[in-house]
């Protein structure tokens, strides 16, 4: 927890340093209030006092209330700027990391927990410092102050104190016990119904076409019958909190009085109404030493979710990212277009064995170089490679001849135009969605017209009433080879030296896949095309064809030489078309 | 007890209608534990009571101890008095911890009820409304908004009846011992709600700013993460970095003067706690010192006035979380009133197992009423046959099996099983003739036996063996560490081959007479997929099965092709006469077979 403070800035510490200077006024007036109380039992009980005495001291009594809530109003003041300030670095930080981290690092954390570490998480530690600046600091100023106060009005009083004081701290032990392991459990549990719950609605078909409504009940009934015993065991317990709280406040009155009463009746005349006025305030600062305690609770309470949750934002924060910029590089002009694989293995960040193994491997300026195997092949994970969403583990990756750790990762996405297995829109329009990112050169709107045109998605943008028309987020308002479409002309837009399709073609059907190739073919003829493809239709006509089998590259060549020589390409092929089929073409 | 400042409970809301009708539903779920209820309001209003009666025999004891200022102290009257405080405070505290007790258990058992209200709510949904809603929207009322429900009403309902109780009987108590000094306290009072009051009506617009700003950046941030790489690949940094840090900096506006304005209500309680103090306190000296009244007024006083507006505190803050637990309730119940599926108890008539012959007559069908997909549809699969749906991405393949397991009813006409109608008979005993496998193969979380079994009845283990033999998943399983009892989730490190394998075999576990099957298997590696084509085709003898077909090589040899395009079936006929007629299936065909034809 402590390690996310050295995120606040000198002006936020000057809010805090503020904030403690009012706290210990506001602390100062609320300790100060009794005693005007005092004085007026005091005047009171004497006999010919002035009436405007007490309105003097009436008067300053209140001038102290308004002191307080002045002084306490500027300490929220403070704790607010400072809690949301705070928050606001945090998740700017957080953001701005994830942005960098690579995908590697990414998806050792998995992007619904960098979700809920970028929002929910910094709301807990937002809270915290609200109340932490107001009660942490304040309860131990306010109990030490009282106390310190109180010391020598009567050992007896204080002793009494002692007694409540104790008491509270027992009662705060067993609930921190008792009810905050079962919050954490609950925490669990609540994912746990999440997660039945989403399968159920998931997996609404299959549960309706088996008429296992009633399975799925009793699946969700004993997770909610889990949750409900918890929540009971934890909130009967905290349920303790006020009563016991409410008891201690009135029996510690009772127990001053109680012993006042023998003081008084065992001291001196002359010294009664001393003892007197000073019960009457004692009273009411051992309340105040109580309310310190139960300030603290509310703190103990908060502490253990914040403090998980400071710790998994720091862990973000704190992770370099694996892929970084390179020193820059000059390409020689005759290199432009050019990928090369020299020699290049890799496994993933996470561990597990080889997923490619000494794979070389070059495309020339212009070509059309085809990547197909088995699932598990390793395919996907050799076009990441070319864009650094991972770095090659031995070996070298070359685009336009130089090693891709060599250049500035913004150069070398100029570059690339990669389009991912899974088609991502933003929200917004189709032309922002296709004009996306800084390119080289920016983007025109001839360049999004003929991008769209390229990628054939200029008849259905044009029946949803042109480049203006609206992408909901994640693009859930178009149909899959729709999206495919966006996404394969957005790269086309940015004018790439080379365009890396990764399984880019799977949703779309076998017209549309064939038109596409087709002017790709025609109006991107100097263009590298790098493509990942489950259907031998797609690939037949590439220049090169790289068969992968378990990270090995076990075939190179055209569709004929293969059809020859490779017995992994034989075998996909004839799983996909019939032999009849194959000799058709 | 302090408030909490800062992002919590403050939703922007808050019509009285809202909470009306929002507290008219739960009186629903309150009044399945009335007794309890009750029980718990008779405990709040005892030990309100019981608190009470302290002050006015603690003014008492005062009135002994100033007696004995100028003379003796009646020690032994004092003990007496004091004795009886002790049984007060002890009966209070045993009276509130039970109140707190109940009310616990009260809103625990109703948020379990509204749990498995809404987990039943979903089966009698129609999936007309869950194909249109996000299915985040409707976890989120499971969790967070009964979560909520069930906090609030722990913790601001037993607030809410033991503060309005002790409010009450102060104000009483306090006019019984003084009227005086009651209205100086009362309108001190006063005074200051009205200042909370306009401090909570000028604080609103920021809640609701930061509640907008706050949905916003989450939008944000999950968009950008879900898109990383495209983020990352095509330079987008830079604008989303601008977009979010211009959000945040709106976002940090809204939140520290929410928070700010929710951190004023308790320094600004605790001062009408003190101004009324200071109140009752000059008032009373004043009283005092003319000899109306006596010092044990006073101190009576001092604590009748923080029963009086220590209250008000705690209903200043459970009135903010109310209306937060309004909007959950609203969210719950409006959930809860959807529309449900037709109630079928009253069909008497019933299929048994069927032969399989399935009939389309004049079907007529649209997703939305003025617009209709599939115009007047007849056709007829014989037992045993083979109907293959083909048509490109997007053209509406699943409405067929929408509609055979009536996922979704037709609007005119009527689809029969064995001549039987499907709408004569409940949609249990339809759904049972079929054996179904999707595209999205479906995992849950449990053990491989659960998964496989699910709902069927008497499954032995020889049947079990037995289906994954056919199915080719023996290896699968015996690789598993507990095999059939091996827990398996949807992110088990299963391949997609292997998950469809899983639902295959609990296909045919179901032993249905007709079959529906999506052949997806574009996501799965080439020998996995004759593996799977191999069961499939196991899984089709003696079946009659609708194959949703994604390559046209395999359903060459169906009895009948249905070639979908647009959400119509636009023709119908087997291979041969399909592809004699050049017509939708000739192209499709066709296109795959590249270069060759430059038609």
């Amino acid at each position: 927890m402590l390690k996310v403070l050295r995120y606040l800035d000198r002006k936020q510490w000057g809010q805090v340093a503020a904030a403690l200077v009012f706290i210990v006024v506001q602390v100062w007036l609320d300790l100060t209030l009794p005693d005007y109380m005092s004085e007026i039992t005091t005047l009171v009980e004497t006999p010919g006092s002035e009436m405007s005495e007490i309105l003097v001291q009436g008067g300053l009594m209140l001038a102290c209330a308004v002191g307080s809530m002045a002084a306490s109003c500027v300490v929220a003041y403070y704790a607010a700027r400072v809690g949301a300030g705070l928050s606001r670095t945090l998740r700017g930080k957080v953001f701005d990391k994830t942005l960098e981290l690579s995908k590697g690092d990414v998806e050792h954390f998995s992007t619904a927990s960098l979700v809920t570490r970028s929002t929910n998480d910094i709301t807990q530690i937002q809270s915290l410092i609200v109340m932490g600046l107001q009660a942490i600091v304040k309860a131990p100023i306010m109990a030490v102050w009282a106390v310190c106060k109180i010391w020598n009005k009567g050992w007896q009083w204080s002793a009494a104190t002692a007694v409540a004081v104790f008491v509270v701290i027992c009662m705060l032990a067993i609930t921190l016990i008792v009810a905050v392991p079962r919050f954490r459990s609950i925490q669990g549990l609540t994912d746990r119904l999440n997660t039945l719950c989403r399968e159920h609605l998931v997996g609404i078909r299959p549960v309706h076409a088996y008429n296992a409504e009633d399975y799925e009940q009793a699946r969700f009934a004993d997770a909610n019958t889990e949750i409900t015993n918890n929540n009971l065991v934890a909130n009967r317990t905290m349920a303790m909190m006020s009563p016991g709280m409410t008891f201690v406040n009135s029996a510690l009155t009772l127990a001053v009085y109680w012993i006042g009463a023998y003081m008084i009746s065992a001291a001196g005349m002359d010294s009664r109404l001393t003892i007197f006025s000073d019960m009457v305030v004692f009273s009411n600062y051992a309340m105040n030493v109580i309310m310190a305690f139960v300030l603290l609770n509310m703190v103990f309470i908060l502490l253990p979710r914040a403090q998980v949750s400071a710790r998994r934002v720091c862990e973000v924060i704190d992770t370099a990212s694996s892929v970084t910029d390179g020193k820059g590089a000059d390409v020689a002009e005759e290199d432009k277009g050019t990928i090369e694989f020299r020699d290049v293995s890799f496994s993933y960040p996470d561990g597990g064995g080889h997923v490619l193994s000494h794979v070389s491997f070059t495309a020339e300026k212009g070509s059309y170089v085809a990547f197909i195997g088995a699932t598990g092949s390793g395919k996907t994970s050799l076009v990441q490679l070319v864009d650094r969403l991972y770095d090659a583990t031995e070996g070298e990756v070359l685009v336009d001849g130089i090693d891709v750790r060599d250049y500035e990762l913004a150069d070398l996405h100029d570059r690339i135009g990669y389009i991912p297995q899974s088609a991502t829109l933003f929200s917004g329009t189709v032309e922002s969605n296709i004009a996306y990112g800084e390119a080289a050169q920016p983007c025109t709107d001839d360049d999004v017209t003929n991008a769209l045109e390229i990628g054939q998605a200029s008849d259905f943008v044009e029946a949803m009433g042109g480049i203006s028309a609206q992408i909901d987020q994640g693009g859930r308002n178009v149909s899959g080879g729709q999206r495919q479409r966006l996404a394969i002309s957005r790269a086309i837009a940015r004018k790439p030296e080379t365009l890396v399709f990764d399984d880019s073609f799977s949703a779309l059907d076998y017209a549309t896949d064939r038109a596409l190739r087709g002017a790709l073919e025609e109006r991107c003829a100097g263009t590298t095309r790098l493509v990942v493809a489950q259907r031998i239709g797609t690939i037949r006509d590439a220049d090169k064809i790289i068969v992968l089998d378990q990270g090995r590259v076990v075939g190179q060549g055209t569709h004929d030489e293969l059809m020859k020589t490779c017995e992994t390409y034989q075998e996909i092929a004839t799983s996909q078309l019939s032999k009849e089929e194959l000799e058709n073409a | 007890m302090p408030s909490m400042p800062g992002t919590g409970n403050q939703q922007a809301m808050g019509e009285d209608a809202d909470i009306k009708g929002a507290f008219s539903s739960l009186a629903g779920y309150l009044g399945a534990m009335k007794w309890p209820v009750i029980i718990a309001v008779v405990f709040s209003f005892a030990g309100a009571i019981l608190n009470l009666m302290g002050p006015s025999r603690l003014g008492e004891v005062t009135d002994l101890i100033t007696a004995g200022l100028t003379g003796d102290v009646d020690i032994a009257a004092i003990e007496a008095i004091a004795w009886v405080l002790v049984g007060l405070y002890v009966g209070g505290l045993i009276l509130n911890y039970a109140q707190g007790f109940i009310m616990a258990t009260v809103s625990q058992r109703i948020s379990q009820n509204m749990r498995r209200d809404i987990s039943e709510k979903i089966d009698r949904l129609p999936l007309r409304y869950l194909d249109s809603h996000p299915t985040g929207d409707t976890l989120s009322r499971v969790t967070n908004d009964v979560d909520t429900v069930g906090q609030t009403m722990n913790q601001s309902l037993s607030t809410l009846v033991s503060s309005i109780c002790q409010l009450v009987g102060a104000l009483i108590l306090m006019l019984a011992t003084n009227v005086l000094m009651t209205v100086a306290g009362v309108v001190a009072t006063i005074i200051g709600v009205v200042l909370v009051i306009g401090l909570v009506k000028k604080s609103q617009p920021h809640f609701t700013a930061q509640q907008e700003e706050l949905g916003d950046i989450n939008g944000q941030v999950e968009e950008i993460y879900d898109g990383l790489d495209v983020v990352r690949t095509h330079n987008g940094e830079d604008s989303a970095q601008r977009r979010f840090h211009a959000t945040n900096d709106r976002l940090y506006e809204a939140a520290w003067k929410s928070s700010f304005l929710s951190g004023l209500n308790m320094p600004i309680m605790i001062f009408i706690g003190n101004l009324s103090y200071v109140a009752v306190c000059v008032t009373g000296a004043v009283l005092a010192m003319s000899g109306q009244i006596e010092f044990g007024v006073i101190v009576s006083f001092m604590l009748y006035i923080r029963l009086f507006t220590q209250p008000l505190q705690n209903i200043s803050q459970a009135a903010t979380s109310v209306q937060s637990m309004a909007a959950a309730c609203q969210r719950v119940f409006d959930f809860l009133a959807e529309d449900e599926v037709a109630d079928e108890s009253d069909k008497t008539e019933r299929i048994e197992k069927v032969e399989g012959r399935v009939t389309f007559h004049h079907v007529k069908f649209g997703y939305e009423p003025d617009r209709t997909i599939i115009n007047d549809f007849t056709a007829t699969a014989q037992p045993g046959q083979k109907v293959a749906i083909v048509g490109p991405t997007g053209a509406g393949k699943t409405t067929i099996v929408n509609l055979l397991e009536r996922f979704y009813e037709v609007d005119e006409g009527r689809i029969t099983l064995d001549g039987k109608s499907t709408l004569e008979v409940p949609r249990a005993d339809v759904r049972n003739q079929f054996g179904m496998v999707l595209q999205d193969t479906w995992i849950f979380e449990g053990t491989l036996r659960e998964n496989l079994v699910f709902d069927t009845e008497g499954v032995t283990d020889d049947k079990l063996d037995e289906a994954c033999e056919a199915c080719g998943l023996t290896g699968y399983v015996d690789s598993l560490p507990d095999r059939y009892d091996t827990k398996i989730d949807d992110s088990s490190a299963m391949s997609a081959g292997q998950r469809q394998l899983i639902t295959i075999a609990r296909a045919m576990l179901k032993d249905a007479p007709l079959l529906i099957l999506d052949e997806a298997t574009s996501s799965v590696d080439t020998r996995t997929e004759l593996k799977v084509q191999k069961a499939m085709d196991t899984l089709m003898e003696g079946r009659t099965s609708f194959v949703i077909a994604h390559r046209l090589s395999t359903i060459r040899d169906a009895d009948m092709i249905l070639v979908m395009e647009h959400g119509d079936i636009v023709e119908k006929g087997d291979h041969e006469e399909l592809l004699a007629k050049g017509g939708a299936y000739a192209k499709l065909y066709n296109s795959q077979f590249d270069e060759s034809d430059a038609a």
